[in-house]
This record gives C-alpha cells, structure tokens and sequence, in this order.
C-alpha cells in the first residue's frame, strides 16, 4: 500500500511538472505579452518593464526561472493586479471555490444517491420514469441556462414574498451559497442518480440478497445494510472525475452569480495574459485535481476490501 | 455406421461428380441390411433446392443492429431530429434568405411574432411642466403620512416614444417619485424610479426612457423628507409604433399614421435588432460544425494510437499510454482555453478551427484507452489467432479483423462524445473565449441572451432550447445505438 502511494505521488509529481510545462510553452505561444495592454507605454519604460519581470530573457531561460521558483513555492507577482502576490489571489479565493465545489459535491451525492434509490424502489412506475427523463434533461441542458434559470425564478421567488429569502448574487452567507452549489452540483446529481439506479438494480438479483430474503429480514434491513451499502460503491469511483467537473464548471456558475472564486481569476488572466497568474493557477488546479483523484484511488481501495489498488493498478 | 446421418450426407454430395462406389462409407452400407427407403431418396438433389439455405435471412452484424435500433423509438426520434437540424444549419440558410448579422436598430429585442406592420407615429410637440398655483410647497417633516395623488391622467395619447402624465397636487408634498413597472405592483415594489420631481407644485412628468410596446404600471408617490406609503397606480398598454425620424430612414417619405411593413421576423430579434432565426441557422452551423468534426478527428488519432499500442504491446504501448495519461491529467478548460487562445483568433477570425483543434488535441484519449483496451481483449481471441496462422500480415489483421470489432463500441463513444463537443463549445462561447462576434453560434447567443434575459427572455430561450434539443438528440441516439451495437454493455433495466 505504502509503495503504491508513493509511486503514484511520483506519477502525480511528473505529471504536475508536465502540466507546468505545457502551460508555459502554451502561453507563450501566445501571441503578445502582458505588457501590451490597453495603455500605450514609451519604449524606454516598456524595456524597463521587461527588465523588470525579466521578460527580456529568452522564454528557456525565463522556464529555467519559472521552474526553480516553482520548486520554493513562489509564483511571482500578478502583472495586472497592482503587485499582488499570486500565492496571495489562490489563498484569498481559492477558499470560496473550494466551499462551493464542497457543497455542490454534497448537492450531487446526496441528491443522487437519494433520488437513485428511490428510482430503483419504484421501479417501471410513474416515479421512476418521471425522475429519468428529467436525469436525462438535466445532462441536456447547459450550466449556464439552469444558473440563469434559477436566477429569474429566485428573482420572482423574492418579488412575491417581498424580500430577499434568496440572494441571486455574491457571497457570503449560507443563503448565497444554495443556489450556485444546487446549480453547480445539477449534472454531476444526474449522473450519480443514474448510476446509482443501474448499480442498485444489479445488486437486487445478488445471491447474497436472495439469502438475506430468505432469512427472512424485513425489506428495510435488507435495502439499507445490504444493497445501499453495496451499490455506493461505484459512486465513489467517480467522483474523482466529478470534483475536476465540479471545479471546472464552476468558471459559470462563479460568473453568473457573481462569486469571488478562483475561476473568473483564471479567466481574466488568460485574457489578459497574466503569465504569472495562469502559470500559478494552472499548477495549483492541476496538482489539486491529480491529489483528488488519488485521494479518490486510494479511499475506494479502503472500502472496498475486494479490490486491491496495488495489485490492479500494478 | 449405416444410420440415416451418412445417407443425409451422402445426399448433400448427390450432385458430386466422383463415382458412387468411392463415397465415404459406402463400404459399410453394402454390410448392412439398409432400411426400406423410397426410390427418389437416390435421386440427386437440384442445385437450387440446396441453395435455399436457412428459412430465416441470415442478417450482417450491421444489419442486425439496425434492425435493433428500427425498434427503439426513441432513438429513432432522436435520428429523426439530427436529421431535421442538419436539414435545418444547412438548406435552412436558402429558404430562410436573411442576414444573420444584419443589424436593425429600430427593431431591438422583439419578441417572437408574426405582427408585421406598424404605426408611423407623429412628432411629439415639446413637453411643458404644468405647474399648479394653489398648493405651496410646504415642508412636512412626516411624508410617510402623505396622502396620495386623488388622480392619474394621461396628457395626449400614451405612445412608445414618450408617456405623459399628470396628477392632482397633493397638500403638503414637497415632490413626488415616479415609479414603472411590467408588472402590476406587489408587496410594496413599485418597480423601476423613473423620475423624481422636486417642487409639491410641479405635477406632470414624460417618460421616454427604453419604452416598449407593452403594458406598463406605473405609480406616483408624494415625498417630502420620507416617502409616502399612498400610491396611486395605473395601467398603460403601449401600442406599436415607430418615430416619425426612424420611419423616413427606413422608408423615405413616410408619414405619419402611415403603417410600415417590416420584414417578418419569426422568433424575434435580438439586442441589436437582428434576426434570430437567421442567427439560429448559422450558428447550428458552429456548433454542429464543432460537434461533429472535434469527435470525428479525435476518433481517427484516438483509434490509431489506442490500435497501435494494443496491437504491438511492449515499450510502444507503455510509451504511448504514458502520453495518454498526462494529456487526461490536464485540466480540461483551461487548456482548452490556453490553446484555443495560443492556436489564435487573430483579428477578422472567427476561432472556429482554433477551438476545434484544441477540443480534438485534448480529447482523443478517452478513445485511445477505448480501443486499446478492445484491441488488447480481440488480439488473443481464436479468430485473430487463426488469421496469424494463415500468414495475415500485422496491418491486414489491425484494418481487417481488429478495428472492424471495435467499430461498434467507437461509434457508440463517438456519439456521446457529440453532446461532451457542444456544450464546450457553448461554454467557452459563454464566458466570451469561444467564436468572434458577430459569428453567431448557440453558445454566444446565449452569451448574448443572458445579459437581456430578464426583460426579454426569448434571447436565451431560443438558443439555449435547441441546444438542449441537440444534445438530449445524441444522448438518446447515443443510448438506443449502446443497445443495438453492443446488447452485453446495456445499461440495466
């Protein structure tokens, strides 16, 4: 287990290296540079500037540069936002995207889980066809139309009862968190719900519930500590790939509602060509999703005892 | 050995050419005592009689799923509607001849309808303050107790280039507030501030600000140091029309109470006045364009890399996969958006190409691992084995036997693949780093739609609708062709 872990650190170290990498060539393939913004500058200050950030060396040393204070942990300065440190922005608003990738995980697995199993209890009934097609909507229909959709209806929702119950935009309370982490976790639920409804389904023709039937326990014993337990399983595998869906869909969600998270940050970098910005969001967002999906790898081993990530992963 | 089997197969080589006597098994019949059989049991058999075959048609693989799908409706609905929206981006544009990104500033925001003509409206003269003499402007500290105006009037015909209004003078105010709203006030909003007159005295406002034509409430509330909590509201419903100056610029020599016949615009305009439906039509053409060709390619590199690190294993294989798994380990949107933007839009670019080879750089993998993974499971079954056998070479047996049993599975990834394409597309349209205005695409026009969405929610909805129609299409289309090519993946029901 032990020398699993670590080998796969070790793939997730180059893998990062790898993502800083071509985020660096990528950027810088770019054509432009940060300097070259709306305000004309004179060529003396320009050349100044470049001294500056070291922007007049060639792009092999400016990566030998980049790697080496990657390495301490320094990202350098933003180039746009009035000498704020890049490690500064992940730490100031990296907190809010992660609060509502958290709760819009909870959204999904918690409503998954909870409309799966009853879609797998009332099974061929107007219930479970009903929850289907709206699963099969939700995946149909884009983020950012549920995220506009849930605004008008807020908006009318607080119209009718004459004040805010809740807020259509910023951050800070719970109230402004529900609707963005419902909006954000909508697609991620429905695919949990549908997985969750095959893998229950598979489970009811088991032996180890025939058997459990037998006995003679009591429907309600059988489902929850028998097939529930079985059947969240599979949903665990993916929410490894659900958190990287999670973060990335959250660029809409924290544009809609107006959230000071990391992903309107990366945005405008990019627009503006932020070279220190990108190159530190990119890494930060690259090894945080590498570390989930193997926090993810190595907590499915623990619960499964059937499978054993050393020998299948080897 | 005589039993009725060797005579069955004797039978079938009834039509042989070589000598009876030296027929298998012939030795052992003359030792037996045969059993009593009709003479045309010796008759040799005709040739179409032995080519009749089996009584049931023998189907293909293609055939067979085919015929699987026939009976799936639902997929057979969604084949329906692919077909109708590629029908739609492209002979919609020869029926349908308008521009889509003809700009008509006097049509802004319209709603879907079929109304084509409107009123020329006349110039309004100068708006004049009525002012009353008999109520001083007094100051009253309370203005919550204000009692409000006893009378809302209009002054002339309310029209949608301005709404005049007056109202009876209320004792005490020091001003009043005008408020508008689209909706009849409740719970105390009143609506949009459209106006605030100081002077209790000055009793008439005109409003001129964005109106449509449309029902409007609008209120006045006395004021003085507070506002008062009596308000008198009324209702107005603007009729069509356009302005005397807008008229003559789009047909010289209007006048007024003429009708203008304008161009008919089905599903509305949008917030520069152009045709949605155009706009629709070749945006399908962006984002089907998109759907199509990103999973297209990416299913040529992913089946040729995913092949060839199946088919020859070893060093090759793991090198290739190493590469796969560092290109899955990227975070998806923003290389998409890094390498969207470094392949470049330059200026008079639409960015299309930009964004289809960065969605095909980075998405081949999951066909790679797909086919390399079937390739790997086909490379040791009997059929393969017995093509080696009979001296196959290594690129016969990869195009003739490998890749054509994966082919089911690909092409299933490849249609769920489809959906994953246009909602990329829409979504980097969205937050502005997808296609150059004024291309139109679903994704920017929803882009565009959302900005207006509360007061005019059909922007959003139209696009945002067939969006969603697409996808839902190739979800379905994606699930009824799982079922038909491959029956062992289907999901559980």
């Amino acid at each position: 287990m032990l020398t699993y872990t670590l080998k796969r650190l070790g793939t997730g170290l180059l893998t990062v290296y790898f993502i800083a990498t071509a985020t660096f060539f990528a950027m810088h393939m770019v054509p432009g540079d940060p300097l070259t913004g709306n305000k004309a500058m004179r060529a003396e200050i320009r050349k100044n500037l470049e001294h500056k950030y070291g922007l007049d060396k060639p792009v092999l040393v400016q990566y030998g540069v980049f790697l080496g204070n990657m390495l301490k942990g320094d990202f350098g300065i933003s180039f746009t936002q009035q000498n704020r440190l890049v490690n500064d922005i992940i730490k100031d608003h990296f907190p809010v995207s992660a609060v509502l990738g958290v709760l819009a995980l909870v959204v999904a697995a918690g409503g998954g889980i909870l409309f799966g199993s009853l879609t797998a209890i009332f099974r061929g009934k107007l219930y479970d066809r009903s929850v289907m097609f709206l699963v099969i909507l939700a995946i149909s229909v884009p983020g950012f139309v549920f995220a506009a959709l849930a605004q008008y209806l807020a908006t009318r929702a607080n119209g009718l009862a004459g004040r805010t119950l809740l807020p259509v935009g910023g951050w800070g309370t719970l109230r402004h968190m529900l609707l963005p982490a419902l909006v954000l976790g909508l697609g991620t639920m429905a695919y949990v719900t549908r997985l969750m409804r095959s893998s229950l389904l598979e489970i009811v023709n088991q032996d180890y519930i025939r058997t459990a039937k037998a006995k003679g326990l009591p429907a309600r014993r059988i489902f929850f500590s028998h097939q529930l337990r079985n059947a969240i399983l599979p949903v665990v595998t993916i929410l490894g790939p659900a958190i990287a869906g999670i973060t990335t869909g959250g660029f809409v969600v924290e544009t809609v509602f107006v959230i000071p998270g990391l992903g309107r940050y990366f945005v405008q970098a990019v627009q503006q060509l932020d070279y220190t910005v990108i190159m530190g969001l990119t890494v930060f967002y690259g090894a945080f999703l590498v570390f989930m999906v193997l926090v993810v790898d190595i907590v499915y081993g623990l619960i499964d005892p059937r499978i054993s990530v050393t020998q299948a992963r080897s | 050995m005589a039993d009725p089997v060797a005579t069955g197969r004797a039978d079938l080589f009834g039509d042989d050419t070589r000598a009876p006597g030296k027929a298998p098994g012939s030795v052992a019949r003359e030792q037996l005592p045969l059993p009593a059989f009709e003479p045309s049991a010796f008759e040799p058999v005709h040739r179409t009689e032995l080519q009749r075959g089996p009584t049931r048609p023998s189907l293909s693989y293609w055939q067979d799923a085919w015929r699987r799908l026939r009976k799936n409706k639902q997929a057979l609905a969604s084949l329906a509607i692919v077909v109708a929206l590629l029908a739609f981006t492209l002979f919609g544009p020869l029926l349908w001849r308008v521009d889509p990104n003809a700009p008509a500033l006097t049509r802004i925001s319209k709603g879907p309808s079929l109304r084509v003509s409107v009123r020329v409206l006349p110039d309004l003269p100068p708006f004049e303050e009525e002012v009353v003499a008999g109520v001083p402007p007094t100051p009253n500290a309370d203005g919550a107790s204000l009692s409000a105006p006893e009378r809302l009037d209009w002054i002339g015909e309310p029209t949608i280039q301005a709404v005049r209004m007056r109202w009876t003078a209320v004792p005490g105010a020091a001003g009043y507030l005008i408020y508008r709203s689209q909706d009849a006030p409740k719970g105390g909003y009143l609506g949009l501030p459209v106006g605030t007159i100081d002077g209790g005295n000055v009793v008439s406002f005109e409003d001129s600000f964005n109106l449509e034509d449309r029902a409007y409430y609008y209120s006045v509330v006395a004021k003085n140091v507070s506002e008062s909590k009596q308000v008198i509201t009324r209702r107005v419903n603007l009729p069509a029309g356009i302005s005397l100056a807008d008229a003559q610029g789009l047909q010289p020599g209007s006048k007024p109470g003429d009708t203008l016949r304008f161009p008919l615009r089905p599903f509305g305009t949008d917030s520069l006045g152009r045709d949605l439906l155009a706009r629709l039509m070749a945006g399908a053409r962006v984002s089907l364009y998109i759907g199509f060709c990103a999973p297209l390619f990416s299913l040529i590199i992913g089946v040729l890399i995913g092949g060839i690190s199946g088919y020859l294993g070893g060093k090759v294989d793991q090198w290739l996969m190493r590469i796969t798994d560092f290109v899955i380990a990227l975070p998806f949107l923003l290389f998409m958006i890094l390498f969207k933007i470094a392949l470049g839009a330059g200026p008079g670019q639409s960015g299309v190409s930009a964004m289809l080879i960065a969605l095909v750089l980075l998405s081949w993998t999951s066909t790679a691992r797909l086919t390399r993974g079937q390739v790997l499971q086909l490379r040791e079954s009997e059929f393969v084995q017995a093509a080696r056998l009979l001296g196959a070479q290594p690129l016969y047996l990869l195009l003739r036997h490998l890749l054509p049993n994966t082919l089911g599975v690909i092409l299933v990834s490849f249609t769920f693949a489809i959906p994953g394409a246009i909602f990329t597309e829409a979504f980097l349209s969205f937050i502005g780093m997808g296609v150059a205005p004024p291309t139109p695409s679903w994704g920017s026009m929803c882009n565009d739609g959302v900005q207006t969405f509360l007061t005019h929610p059909h922007e959003l909805l139209f696009p945002a609708l067939f969006i969603s129609i697409a996808v839902l299409a190739f979800n379905l289309l994606g699930d009824g062709l799982r079922d038909a090519l491959d029956p062992k993946m289907r999901s559980f029901e």
